[in-house]
């Protein structure tokens, strides 16, 4: 008797163009109710960037960064752009994602038809990704109609953005797939992403940061996000750039590769 | 066509599933042919659903082959061949999985998506399946809008968006209304008459019994009998059921005339009398006047209880 079988849940991805219908399916939600998500998406960033930027930037003036000063509105701006992107992405992918995977049962509808839970899974994060960069595109656009920054790089900052709303979406999706309820995302956001804003040098230079702390800050997905994209702002290239792609890149593949292999147990049982 | 010639388009061999030290499926085979519907009955826990996974490849089974035919090509088998598989069925889920966010036709559309149909082909078809859904004057509500039995339609009418040659449906008229379940049930006769092949669950004996060309009673993750509705019950049942109910129903089980009965069962304050000789039965129940009684053929329910019991299972 032939016995089936059963490949690792551990197995690399296999994904197909049928990630496309599942991301299309999101996105025809999503136009329908585009205008009150995107109020939501970019409202409380520009809020904090204008609160904390206008207001603490009067009484702190400018920051000194490696030596030079900077603005500290300039500052905050470049760092606040990239915990948008953070938000945004992880937001869709735990909260709607589980919503739809748990809730709703959508993603079992779609695995009745011929489409692999692999991609089910990467439509999820490359939509979780889309809603990241639009978020990014609409508050890019608003600091350069308030003239915070005009440095042509800025264009270089948009790609990767979309990277950094790649790699939190990979890493939303390993708690996407271990919740057993909207609670848990709590613990996520309070615990995980809260002191990785504080950490990561977007409110105050790293360097103030205690021995430990700094070392630990190094390491965070966050940090690389900053660092890279902080002096485009400035106009000019990030020091280590090439280090902090990496740490984005490697952040994204084993985190989505963790979630898969997570999420496949989860269907599997 | 002759079904009993035909070769099959579907067939599970030897599929045995295990949790633990459970056994919910154990060693079970079936065919499904061409046009045909094949019902699975059982009580609750019974291995159905699991049964249904292992189809569709959802769940893996500790042994057996899950294996789809089409006429001049080799075997499709589960795992494997999943995509090929799914890309010719049609599966309607004991739980709706329709999208609150769309109308009925958006729901339509998406679906047959993510089979990598065009949309033209998709937009062709979906008046003719909001029509056969009976819901094509709601082809622009909301979700929200739609009654129970709607909604089960229009999960029909999705499972067919890929024009399938085999349907799998768990309980498609489970919490329905009796109209609804009706037009449920005309329709699906309409899809065997088409050609199509279903394969259904379901805890109604009525509807096993108008639907299904045969049926396989299942307990305890095996097989316990197998056959056609009319077959099944004369091979396994009296003719005749006699029930006897009112004060004094119960001291019959020490009258003698419980000899006129093949077999006697009990069920709170009714009694059960199987029987070949219904005529003398009644006859001798006339000198119990406070009794009442019910003289019935014997039907899949009665097959149903004797096969499983009739004891409520704690587990279940």
């Amino acid at each position: 008797m032939m016995t089936f079988q059963m490949t690792s849940n551990w197995a690399a991805p296999r994904i197909s163009l049928r990630w496309i219908p599942v991301f299309r399916r999101n996105f025809l939600v999503w136009r329908k109710l585009a205008i009150p998500s995107l109020v939501g998406n970019v409202a409380e960033p520009l809020i904090t960037l204008v609160a904390f930027g206008y207001g603490l930037g009067m009484l702190i003036g400018t920051v000194s960064l490696n030596g030079t000063a900077v603005p500290y509105i300039l500052f905050l701006a470049s760092g606040s752009i990239c915990t948008s992107a953070m938000n945004a992405a992880s937001f869709e992918a735990l909260y709607s994602a589980f919503s739809r995977m748990h809730v709703q049962r959508t993603w079992d509808g779609i695995m009745n038809a011929p489409v692999r839970l692999d991609d089910v899974v990467f439509g999820e994060m490359l939509w979780a990704a889309f809603k990241s960069m639009f978020t990014s595109v609409v508050i890019l656009a608003v600091m350069l109609a308030l003239n915070i920054s005009h440095s042509p790089m800025l264009f270089l900052a948009l790609p990767l953005l979309g990277l950094v709303g790649v790699m939190f979406s990979c890493i939303a999706l390993i708690f996407n797939a271990l919740a057993k309820g909207y609670d848990f995302f709590t613990y996520y956001f309070t615990l995980f992403l809260t002191p990785t804003m504080f950490l990561s040098g977007v409110f105050f230079p790293r360097d103030q940061l205690p021995g430990v702390l700094r070392v630990a800050s190094d390491w965070l997905p966050l940090t690389a996000a900053v660092e890279l994209i902080r002096p485009l702002f400035l106009g000019h290239w990030p020091a280590q750039g090439l280090q902090h792609l990496a740490v984005l890149v490697i952040y994204a593949v084993i985190g989505f590769w963790v979630a898969l292999a997570l999420t496949r147990k989860r269907f599997s049982s | 066509m002759n079904l009993a010639s035909a070769a099959p388009i579907f067939s599970i061999q030897g599929l045995t599933k295990k949790y633990g030290e459970t056994t919910v499926v154990n060693n079970l085979s079936f065919d499904i042919k061409p046009g045909e519907c094949l019902g699975v009955i059982g009580p609750n826990g019974a291995g159905k659903t699991t049964t249904i996974r292992m189809c569709l490849g959802l769940t893996a089974p500790d042994a057996g082959t899950v294996s789809f035919y089409q006429p001049g090509q080799s075997a499709l088998q589960m795992p494997h061949d999943a995509l090929a598989i799914k890309d010719k069925l049609g599966i309607v889920s004991q739980f709706d999985s329709l999208d609150p966010d769309f109308s009925c036709a958006e729901n339509l559309l998406v679906f047959g998506r993510y089979f990598g149909l065009k949309d033209a082909v998709i937009k062709d078809r979906i008046p003719k399946l909001l029509e056969f859904a009976a819901l094509t004057s709601k082809a622009n509500a909301k979700l929200s809008e739609l009654s129970g039995g709607m909604k089960r339609r229009l999960s029909l009418a999705r499972a067919l968006v890929n024009d399938p040659q085999l349907l799998l449906l768990d309980e498609p008229t489970t919490g329905l209304d009796p109209q609804a379940r009706h037009l449920m049930w005309e329709r699906l006769q309409r899809l065997v008459q088409q050609g199509k092949s279903i394969l259904l669950t379901t805890h109604f004996m009525d509807e096993a019994e108008r639907l299904c060309n045969r049926l396989l009673v299942l307990d305890h993750g095996k097989k316990m009998v197998e056959g056609t509705p009319r077959q099944l019950i004369n091979d396994n049942l009296e003719p005749d059921v006699v029930e006897v109910y009112g004060v004094g129903a119960l001291a019959l089980l020490e009258s003698p005339l419980k000899s006129l009965a093949a077999r006697v069962e009990v069920s709170g304050e009714t009694v059960f009398f199987y029987t070949q000789d219904s005529k003398r039965l009644l006859e001798a129940l006339t000198d119990y006047p406070q009794l009442r009684t019910l003289h019935r053929p014997a039907n899949l329910e009665d097959l149903f209880l004797k096969l499983t019991g009739r004891q409520i299972r704690e587990d279940a």
